[in-house]
């Protein structure tokens, strides 16, 4: 028995099979970002109004590396899973749909990737 | 197309907002200021990598009267995401659905967003002596 209607059928869409997995990774994602997110701010505190030399110092260490390139990681996959249901819940016109979601996980992984590439960059002192 | 004459419910919009429904949408607008902020994280640590020049105008820029301004209204997003984001897992695991209950954690979100922005930028300004 198929429960799809005729429409359905002929146009071949239906349930992508992925929606628990969006689901489940923007659950994931913030469960990892509730102790990232209480570092981020206690160590932002610590460093406010740090001149260059601490600021590079500060980024550089090994710890605070690690936790800022897992903090970038955790926070753009989270943020990019979220903007994507309030694009499809809000944009109605399909091509604009597809650009808009296009556009955004796009610039979400340059975004994310520059932001490693500095933290890794300073680490290693080659900036 | 004939779907579009099919009788709808009522638009949200004539129903009285109310802390729950209120504090739902301010989870989304927060999280859409929030990935905007993330530029904020970004511009800064490219800074901090492309030199000493660059560093001081990030400095700069996030320390002005309206860098200070767009600072605070992150933080309260941050916090009240965060805050807002733990009442919504557990409701994922199934608790707090009551609605004295799902009231209850609504004032806490609003209240310890609150402080905690408070805190946060009280010890901002003491850890930078006060400036």
């Amino acid at each position: 028995m198929n429960l799809q209607t005729p429409l359905g059928r002929a146009r071949g869409l239906g349930s992508a099979k992925s929606g628990t997995k969006h689901w489940w990774a923007q659950r994931v994602t913030a469960i990892a970002l509730i102790p990232l997110t209480i570092w981020f701010v206690v160590a932002m505190i610590s460093a406010t109004g740090n001149d260059y030399n601490n600021a590079q110092q500060f980024i550089g260490n090994p710890i605070n590396a690690i936790l800022f390139i897992l903090l970038i990681v955790a926070t753009f996959h989270h943020a990019q899973l979220g903007l994507q249901v309030v694009i499809e819940d809000y944009v109605h016109n399909k091509p604009m749909e597809i650009g808009l979601l296009i556009i955004t996980k796009g610039t979400v992984i340059v975004l994310g990737l520059s932001s490693v590439f500095a933290v890794l960059s300073i680490t290693f002192g080659v900036a | 197309m004939a779907i579009d004459n099919r009788p709808l419910s009522p638009h949200l919009q004539v129903y009285k907002p109310q802390l729950t429904s209120v504090l739902s949408i301010l989870h989304r607008i927060t999280g859409i200021a929030l990935a905007i902020g993330t530029l904020l994280l970004v511009w800064w640590l490219i800074a901090a990598a492309s030199g000493p020049d660059y560093y001081d105008t990030a400095q700069r820029c996030i320390g002005s009267t309206m860098g200070r301004i767009l600072l605070l209204g992150w933080t309260y997003a941050l916090f009240y995401h965060l805050a807002n984001g733990i009442r919504h897992l557990a409701w994922d695991s199934g608790r707090g659905f009551e609605l004295n209950t799902a009231y209850l954690t609504g004032w806490l979100v609003i209240i310890s967003s609150i402080v905690l922005t408070i805190v946060t930028w009280i010890a901002g300004y003491v850890v930078m002596g006060g400036s």
